[in-house]
């Protein structure tokens, strides 16, 4: 009895410590995605915005993909919008009236600091912007075991042919060539998306077109290589069993121990590998998506994901506080305490610690020759939802990549509809 | 003067009732009417006529879903039936454990469907769930339950029945139980068998509660989906797509116009199969 009065009136006068304590400072909250690959380079930055101002972040958590969207959408259609929020940028962000929804950001000092072509996709019509650069430039294509390489004497493949006669020698080998992840269905998009540097060269007006109605996937021969390249590699037996069991972290681990030697994704992975597996973290290489010629081979670029500031937030000052130091040379310098990043960032004047990832090595060497494209939905407003699952189905031969591609500008023609574009 | 004697209660009494009917019902019921013929933002709509009817029902995955619908309808609701009806009928016997063995079966029913969801998930894993590793103790080669196209929507049926079996059977207990001894006991003078009996008196007499359990079950079959979007989110590809998830899906597309003329088309696609089914049972019913 007495033991517990005591632990009670001890608990009481931590709460009015805590309490005390916690009434000159501010709280934001900040709805992020869970799970997050790098969240521990972002507490860091946290922790050290936290020391230096009166203000708390709070964290809550939000689902990926469609699911996570979807909750944004209503939480705005609800004016329940937390301070903060992390999204895609590119064509996701655009469906969610930046306007009228997010504060502009253009007429602060901490915008001058972004790169033209980061800002160009978290703004409306070249106007206005609405966030700032989440993480790393990212880069989609090939990230492949070194070890594998090495022990099968395989060299970095510029054209697809190259890259299926490695595949047949890897399989012979008894490796799995390419790791497919399809439980975690928006990680089969990756062979598609990350081809469009390729698409590009071929028909440098495609996402003009394709935004007008013009130009379609099924009709355009150099985009439908994605949907038939995705299919190649299940029909030729390159990829594991059971793909639709595996997930994103499975295959993580599949790449990292060489049982798998191919995992078409973003370079967004490789934190999480470093996180998991760190002395694994140097064998694992990067290479662009290949092309059909060898001398047009270049990688794609997605821009980094947003922090946006929500226009029903309390506490815009203290937001826009936060956001500054996240860009400044100080909350970089949390961020790459944890980590190295695992790619250039979208801030000027920022230069790459020398001990990066190797794989982000390899990235560079396409950013230094301008051998570079954005990805579609950089270029685009419209991105169909369904992508994911039609990729599944081309992956899992349940359909041509004909059918794929017909199937995917319909789902295309919805979202452009939805979005009231001239044309459609 | 007799009609004032007749009303006991004032119907002010009702008011309450019909407020919150109306505002959680009868209002979003006529609203999504009206949604279903624009282009909507939830903030902001734009008039199209019928344009996402022609959408909805263009869906390549639409005929899919209608199948894969009506095939889960009429599985789980099949085999809840007689499944329900063989246990109820062998746990209204005496049996010394029947309180036990009802609220073993019972009690899936209990449990969220979403967690019923996650756990099979686990248990299906190919190379390292539950299911495959037992058989393949016994040296069977257990096939992949979700990530194959022709037989994730028969795993998630079977999971379904699994949980749902149990509210069938406390249906039928409480029909069985209903059916008065002196039938059964005429029909042992007769020297009938415990087959007659349940061939006789026992099935035909509790017709009523097999209709309940048949439209509760087919409805709850035809809009399901749940148990679909946690095992396979309607995967691989769209090969176990429900009519509901479809529809799902132009909701997290952001295309809540052409969700809600989707909810529109489930709602007359359910009316169109139940009210004829109900009609069609009620008139095959006995009185006791």
């Amino acid at each position: 009895m007495k033991r517990s009065s005591i632990a009670l009136a001890a608990a009481m006068a931590l709460l009015t410590v805590a309490g005390g304590f916690a009434a000159d400072r501010q709280k934001l909250v900040w709805l992020q995605w869970a799970n997050d690959g790098a969240q521990k380079n972002l507490d860091a930055i946290i922790a050290a915005f936290e020391a230096k101002y009166p203000i708390d972040i709070e964290l809550e958590f939000k689902p990926g993909s469609a699911e996570g969207e979807n909750l944004v959408k209503t939480r705005i259609a609800a004016n329940d919008m937390p301070d903060l929020l992390s999204f895609n940028s590119g064509s996701l962000f655009q469906v969610l009236n930046l306007e009228k929804n997010f504060v502009d950001l253009s007429n602060e000092k901490l915008a001058s600091r972004l790169v033209d072509s980061f800002k160009s996709t978290v703004s409306v019509s070249g106007k206005g912007v609405y966030g700032i650069p989440y993480q790393p430039i990212p880069a989609g294509g090939i990230l492949y075991n070194k070890k594998v390489y090495a022990q099968l004497g395989l060299k970095v493949p510029k054209t697809w042919k190259a890259f299926i006669a490695n595949c047949e020698k890897i399989k012979a080998a008894g490796k799995v060539a390419v790791i497919a992840s399809y439980k975690d269905d928006w990680t089969a998009q990756l062979l598609l998306l990350a081809d469009f540097y390729n698409v590009n060269v071929a028909n440098p007006k495609f996402a003009q077109d394709y935004t007008a109605n013009k130009a379609k996937y099924a009709s355009t021969p150099a985009a439908l290589r994605g949907f038939e390249k995705i299919q190649e590699v299940f029909t030729k037996g390159f990829t594991n069993k059971e793909p639709v069991s595996i997930t994103y972290d499975m295959a993580q681990a599949m790449l990292a121990s060489g049982e798998g030697a191919h995992y078409p994704m973003a370079t967004w992975v490789l934190t999480s590998i470093n996180q998991n597996y760190p002395d694994k973290i140097n064998d694992i290489g990067f290479f662009a998506l290949p092309g059909d010629s060898a001398d047009k081979n270049g990688v794609t670029l997605w821009m980094p994901n947003n922090i946006s500031i929500s226009k029903t937030s309390k506490h815009i000052d203290a937001a826009k506080q936060f956001l500054d130091f996240f860009v400044s040379p100080e909350g970089l310098a949390a961020y790459m305490s944890v980590s190295t990043p695992d790619g250039a960032f979208a801030i000027k004047g920022v230069k790459l610690p020398d001990n990066v990832f190797p794989a982000v090595k390899d990235i560079l060497v396409y950013v230094d020759a301008n051998k570079t494209a954005p990805a579609l939905e950089f270029l685009s407003p419209v991105k169909g939802p369904n992508l994911p699952q039609i990729c599944v189905e081309a992956g899992l031969a349940l359909k041509t990549p004909a059918a794929c591609a017909v199937e995917y500008d319909r789902d295309v023609e919805k979202q452009a509809k939805q979005l009231m574009l001239p044309g459609w | 003067m007799a009609s004032t004697t007749s009303k006991i209660y004032s119907y002010k009494f009702l008011l309450p009732a019909a407020v919150v009917y109306l505002i959680f019902f009868i209002v979003p019921t006529f609203l999504s009417f009206f949604f279903s013929l624009t282009i909507w933002t939830l903030s902001d709509w734009k008039f199209t006529g019928l344009d996402n009817f022609r959408i909805f029902l263009t869906e390549p995955s639409l005929n899919v879903g209608l199948r894969n619908s009506l095939v889960y309808a009429i599985l789980t609701c099949g085999l809840k039936v007689v499944l329900g009806f063989l246990l109820a009928a062998f746990l209204s016997a005496n049996l010394k454990t029947k309180g036990f063995l009802r609220s073993i079966i019972y009690f899936p029913n209990i449990l969220s469907t979403i967690a019923v969801g996650i756990m099979f998930s686990s248990l299906m894993q190919p190379s390292r769930g539950l299911i495959n590793v037992g058989l393949a103790a016994i040296g069977i080669q257990g096939p992949d339950w979700l990530g194959n196209p022709s037989l994730a929507l028969l795993s998630v049926a079977m999971v379904d029945v699994w949980k749902g079996v149990g509210i069938a059977m406390t249906i039928f207990i409480a029909g069985i139980m209903a059916i008065p001894r002196h039938y059964y006991e005429a029909l042992m003078i007769d020297g009938g068998s415990s087959f007659h009996k349940l061939r006789y008196i026992t099935l035909p007499l509790s017709r009523s509660s097999m209709n309940s359990v048949i439209m509760l079950a087919f409805i709850g079959g035809i809009r399901s989906f749940d148990l679909v979007w946690v095992m396979t989110k309607g995967g691989p590809g769209f090969t176990s797509d429900l009519i509901a998830s479809i529809i799902y899906k132009q909701l997290q597309g952001g295309f809540y116009g052409i969700s809600t003329a989707g909810n529109v088309v489930l709602f007359v696609i359910v009316s169109l199969l139940a009210v004829p089914m109900y009609r069609f049972l009620t008139k095959a019913e006995v009185d006791l």
